[in-house]
């Protein structure tokens, strides 16, 4: 394995574990929109899918490349925007009650 | 502990600004504070308050990432990259805005389809690009950890496609929600899966080899589908969590592929976060993933509780009793299931939250973690119609309210409510955590008819003498409380 190699392990463990920590705190009330949310991020295969269409790699890479972009454009516009409506959704009452706050 | 994840990216950005100048430098560091902004994003998620301001930021952090990526060298032309990027903003538009909150779970299920199969198509373009486009092909020793992360990609990416599919049509209806099985059905679903770990050896051995590329492409895909044909409706936030976690990990494992960081990082968060949602699934369901993935619960038969409903009746109650019930009553706890949101009851749930509390009666919402077809569920569709989430309750907040509880109503909710889960160890709930609804002073369930939950159980709930059914459609039996409630 590269050097670069080691790095990406060290870079994707270490995510991973920021994710866990931080989902882990996430109330089972925002569950739904979490779920839209990292479907959202997970257009970041745009990055890989632009590379693929703009690169002339040759045309079936292309294709591809361009089939791939639309489809996390797809999550990308479509992701941001539900979970921005749904998290719009969420309000607090007008008269406060005994709920503690924020913890699950 | 952010600031770990920061350094080596850091190191990163720095090592690739040596290789491609001030150009490469600006596009790392893009990628680095997309990361950042999504790291945010996704913690702001633990405040309701905050959460929307967050998730923002996130796509803020997304353009940035596209930017940088247009800036890359190795880009020649946009023409396409355009032409799929408007595509897909054609589609998704609609997919985001439009799209109605009942419909969410299939929603969800549908987009990882589409994040799963962009990551796929990544995945077969570079491998296409290294050996069928007639370049020279690299030397194997160089590419073998390159083609171990191809393989990753596609294995999690064609397997995400198809069970996403599955799990979209089990959702949307057009598959059956019951568990479809066959004889020997774990033992093919094995076979295969062997076989794709094999063409995965053979393509890290001779990373050339087009075949098992391709092989591994097909296999991958057809375990998806009888992945989760098994599977019952009732099960789906376990498949759908567990999904959205196999299609970041193709996200992270395309970043490995082609030496990009900002894939890497949200590739893992996103597989952290299903990760966690079907663990936390599995668990208010008492039973192992691998109970869920291939015990193909509910298909009926097998499941013999000790207990039967001969000798007992449950006893009905008009709209006209129920509501004189609520309206006087002083603490009433909601408890809604997937009824509600099949009835698409929610708008009157909470129009008769508001009489009753008008009357002087406090209204709260009992929510369990596996109501509904998707984590948060019922909180989504009770905010759609204007609950306050601070009204909404977890299953560890409330439980301990509902022995001060007067009345209790079970609006579509089964299992989740049933007390054999605590009482009867011959049940296949047995262990289940539940909602202790049974404890209220008084109970009221909406309910189409004496039928049996999804797990096919009995529930003892119904035939208590302190409950009362009220039967008809959820919504119908709603809008009669509503006006009952107003006439008094």
């Amino acid at each position: 394995m590269s050097g670069t190699g080691i790095i990406q392990v060290y870079v994707f463990i270490l995510a991973g574990f920021v994710g866990f920590l931080l989902i882990s705190k996430v109330p089972p009330l925002l569950h739904t929109p979490l779920m839209a949310a990292t479907n959202a991020i997970s257009g970041i295969s745009l990055v890989g899918s632009i590379v693929l269409a703009g690169g002339q790699y040759g045309r079936v890479a292309t294709i591809l490349g361009v089939v791939a972009v639309a489809c996390a454009m797809t999550n990308v516009v479509g992701g941001f925007i539900i979970t921005d409506r749904m998290l719009n959704m969420f309000k607090r009452g007008d008269k406060p009650t005994d709920k503690k706050e924020g913890s699950a | 502990m952010t600031a770990m994840t920061f350094l080596p990216l850091l190191q990163a950005a720095i090592d690739g600004a040596e290789h491609g100048g001030t150009q490469e430098l600006v596009i790392q560091l893009t990628y680095l504070v997309a990361s950042v902004l999504f790291i945010l994003g996704l913690r702001s998620l633990t405040k309701p308050d905050q959460a929307r301001r967050g998730m923002q930021l996130a796509a803020l952090g997304m353009l940035l990432a596209i930017i940088g990526t247009m800036l890359q060298q190795e880009i020649l032309t946009f023409t396409w990259i355009l032409t799929g990027l408007v595509i897909g903003s054609i589609i998704g538009y609609p997919l985001g805005k439009f799209v109605p909150m009942t419909a969410m779970p299939q929603r969800i299920a549908f987009s990882h389809m589409f994040g799963a199969l962009a990551a796929t198509l990544v995945g077969i373009g570079e491998f296409y690009h290294m050996y069928q486009a007639g370049l020279p092909a690299p030397a194997d020793s160089d590419v073998r950890f390159k083609m171990a992360a191809l393989g990753f990609e596609v294995l999690f990416g064609a397997l995400t496609v198809s069970g996403s599919f599955m799990a979209f049509g089990k959702l949307q209806e057009f598959i059956t929600g019951r568990p479809v099985t066959y004889k020997g059905q774990n033992i093919v679903t094995a076979a295969l899966f062997l076989v794709a770990v094999g063409a995965f050896v053979m393509i890290i051995v001779q990373p050339s080899n087009v075949w098992a590329f391709y092989t591994m492409v097909l296999v991958s895909f057809i375990i998806g589908f009888l992945f989760v044909l098994p599977i019952g409706g009732a099960d789906m936030p376990v498949v759908v969590s567990l999904l959205n976690s196999y299609a970041g990990l193709a996200a992270s494992a395309t970043g490995f592929a082609i030496g990009n960081n900002v894939l890497i990082i949200a590739g893992a968060l996103d597989g952290a976060s299903g990760f966690i949602l079907s663990l936390i699934m599995s668990k208010a369901m008492n039973r192992s993933f691998a109970n869920v993935l291939f015990g193909a619960f509910g298909s009926g038969g097998g499941a013999a509780s000790t207990r039967t409903s001969e000798g007992l009746t449950a006893k009905s109650i008009t709209a006209e009793d129920a509501a004189v019930l609520l309206a006087y009553a002083g603490k009433v706890i909601v408890v809604p299931g997937y009824g509600m949101a099949v009835a698409q009851a929610q708008h009157q749930v909470r129009e008769l939250a508001e009489l009753i509390e008008k009357k002087g009666g406090e209204v709260k919402y009992a929510i369990h973690p596996v109501a509904g077809r998707m984590p948060g569920h019922m909180n989504v569709l009770l905010a759609e119609a204007n609950v306050p989430y601070d009204r909404m309750y977890d299953m560890e907040e409330i439980n301990d309210q509902f022995p001060e509880c007067d009345v209790a109503v079970v609006i579509g909710a089964n299992d989740v409510v049933n007390p054999a889960a605590k009482t009867d160890p011959g049940s296949p709930i047995y262990g289940m955590p539940i909602l202790r609804v049974n404890e209220a002073k008084a109970v009221i369930v909406l309910k189409r008819s004496m039928n049996t939950g999804f797990a096919g159980i009995e529930n003892d709930l119904f035939f208590d003498e302190k409950t009362s059914m009220l039967f008809g459609d959820a919504k119908a039996s709603l809008s009669k409380l509503v006006s009952e409630v107003k006439s008094l």
